[in-house]
């Protein structure tokens, strides 16, 4: 291996940097996303066949487009977001926009299993529409929840590998960069189990909380 | 007290428009045990879901206490909602709280002190039988137990009006009874009025005072629960009350009557209330020259009077069955021929047996 350790672990910072800081708004934003597509479905609490028709080909035209393009094309809106369209903090911009659509969906699919009687057992205690979202479907759908973060979160480590291309570093752009274009093999290798074990653990931390969440011994 | 008045529903889809209620009359007093019976998809799913408005009605008006829920505000709704308790066939109970958190949910809903939920809790479910289960999660109990929680889910806002989908209709024969039971405790202590829809007549048998037989959308037939087993009107009312008292000869004995060839004529008996405590038969056979057969015969308890079924042949001298009959009628006994001996009657015999075997 021609580079040394601490280009390794600064990578991996800036992997993980990048990957919880889109995380937070991206699920953020998921979650705003997921629950609105949910409760603006016909018959549903919050019925609006406006706001979701034109959320739902928002969210679907956001998922089309390749994360590599994803990444260029927005860059006047990441300028003037975050001041600079090069660099670490510049690649979770569009990160966020990946991830909040991708996330968005897997909100909605863990809402929508939770049983509809549940939801009238709720209008029939004279719930609020925001009270059946906050006491009812959000407890119900927790532990389904906690999977889908455990999902994005993955699906975040790959995006970030292509943050490379603005400059936005982590261990994909590492294997690229040293690895693949100097045909450095021992760098892949060593990006890519780093990145496995990345995987491994944050899906047993996910499996492990759900467990726990729906009690499962 | 609910009343509905002219409330119809009809469901639009895609053009097709399916009417669930038709032209609904009638009332629910105060302290009514009510039920509505009727077989899957007759509407009343949808008729009990009029009153908390769970369902708009299309045209008519449903009254709650004198109050028309459909022309509330919203906030207005949701305050008369909180009146109203709803049990469920599936319980739709939170499978992430447990038994003390789902109960406490209503109020939860409402700005209540903690220490008035902590109270109201513990005295619900103190009430339903399930004070030692407060830290229980739904998937720890069994049916009858969920259904409790259920019951103390609904009861928890001190509701005037306790709606049942099918409260019993996923449990087994007797947690039914020890749900049903505690229906009727909840009725007559905390003076609550019951709408009640299923599609057991056992339900009905054994709590309800009032009852209502839907077919297709519309009420067939609205009766207090003696009158309606003593004497049903119409067919579909007729084959739920054979599913709690049998009126017809059974299969077994028909054809060991065949086999030995009955002489007599075949009557069914129904007795109600006094007359069935009195020795008829044996009085009918000491008085007149007439020998009586009993070839099947139950007695139900309605509403605390028992009603008896009596299916009997009578052998004798025309005029002393005759004799018979009429001492029978005179001590209220309610008497319908089935048959007569011979082959007269004996295609009706057929015909009657017939339709109670299949129908």
């Amino acid at each position: 291996m021609e580079i040394g350790t601490d280009i390794i672990l600064n990578a991996l910072w800036e992997t993980l940097y990048m990957v919880s800081v889109a995380l937070f708004f991206g699920s953020v934003l998921g979650v705003f996303l997921g629950i609105t597509l949910v409760v603006t479905r016909k018959g549903h609490v919050l019925e609006s066949n406006i706001i979701f028709s034109i959320l739902n080909p928002i969210v679907n035209v956001l998922r089309s487009i390749p994360f590599i393009i994803l990444l260029v094309a927005i860059i006047p809106f990441t300028r003037l977001i975050v001041g600079t369209s090069i660099g670490t903090s510049a690649a979770i911009v569009p990160l966020v926009l990946h991830i909040g659509p991708y996330f968005s969906r897997l909100v909605e699919n863990s809402l929508l299993e939770v049983d509809e009687g549940i939801i009238e057992a709720a209008k029939a205690m004279g719930a609020t529409p925001l009270q059946i979202i906050r006491k009812f479907l959000l407890p119900e759908a927790f532990a389904s929840l906690v999977l889908s973060v455990t999902t994005a979160t993955i699906s975040l480590i790959g995006a970030t590998a292509m943050a490379g291309a603005v400059g936005g570093g982590g261990l994909g752009d590492v294997a690229i960069t040293y690895g693949y274009q100097r045909f450095d093999t021992v760098t892949i290798f060593v990006t890519v189990v780093i990145l496995v074990l990345l995987v491994q653990i944050i899906q047993s931390i996910g499996n492990t909380l759900e467990r726990k969440i729906r009690r499962v011994s | 007290m609910i009343k509905f008045q002219n409330v119809s529903k009809v469901y639009e889809n895609k053009g097709q428009k399916t009417e669930a209620l038709k032209e609904i009359n009638v009332t629910v007093d105060k302290g009514d045990i009510f039920g509505v019976i009727g077989f899957s998809g007759a509407g009343k799913s949808t008729l009990l879901r009029t009153v908390n408005l769970l369902e708009n009605p299309s045209t008519g008006e449903v009254l709650v206490d004198g109050k028309h829920l459909a022309s509330l505000s919203k906030h207005q709704l949701r305050q008369e909602q909180k009146k109203i308790g709803m049990i469920f066939q599936h319980f739709h109970l939170l499978h992430s709280k447990t038994v003390y958190e789902n109960v406490a949910l209503p109020l939860g809903l409402s700005r209540v002190s903690k220490k008035e939920v902590d109270k109201r809790v513990r005295e619900t479910l103190d009430f339903v039988g399930l004070s030692d289960k407060l830290q229980s999660y739904p998937d720890q109990l069994s049916g009858g137990q969920k259904q409790r929680v259920g019951i103390a889910r609904a009861l928890v806002t001190n509701p005037s009006i306790l709606l049942c989908d099918e409260a019993t209709s996923a449990l087994d024969p007797q947690t039914t009874i020890s749900i049903l039971n505690l229906l009727k405790q909840i009725n007559e202590e905390y003076k609550i009025t019951i709408l009640i829809i299923t599609h057991e007549m056992e339900v009905i048998k054994e709590i309800c005072n009032r009852v209502a037989v839907m077919e297709n959308g519309r009420i067939i037939e609205t009766e207090t629960v003696f009158n309606l087993f003593t004497d049903p009107q119409t067919e579909t009312t007729q084959n739920f009350v054979r599913s709690i008292v049998r009126d017809h000869v059974p299969d077994t004995v028909y054809h060991l009557m065949e086999k030995n060839g009955y002489i007599g004529r075949i009557f069914t008996f129904k007795f109600t209330g006094s007359s069935s405590g009195k020795p008829i038969i044996s009085q009918i056979s000491k008085q007149f020259d007439v020998e009586v057969n009993v070839l099947y015969g139950n007695i139900t308890e309605l509403q605390g009077t028992p009603f008896g079924n009596l299916i009997v042949e009578l052998v004798g001298p025309h005029e002393e069955v005759e004799w018979g009959l009429d001492f029978a009628r005179k001590q209220q006994v309610h008497v319908k021929e089935v048959t007569s001996n011979g082959n007269r009657n004996r295609h009706y015999f057929e015909r009657t047996l017939g339709n109670v075997v299949h129908g």
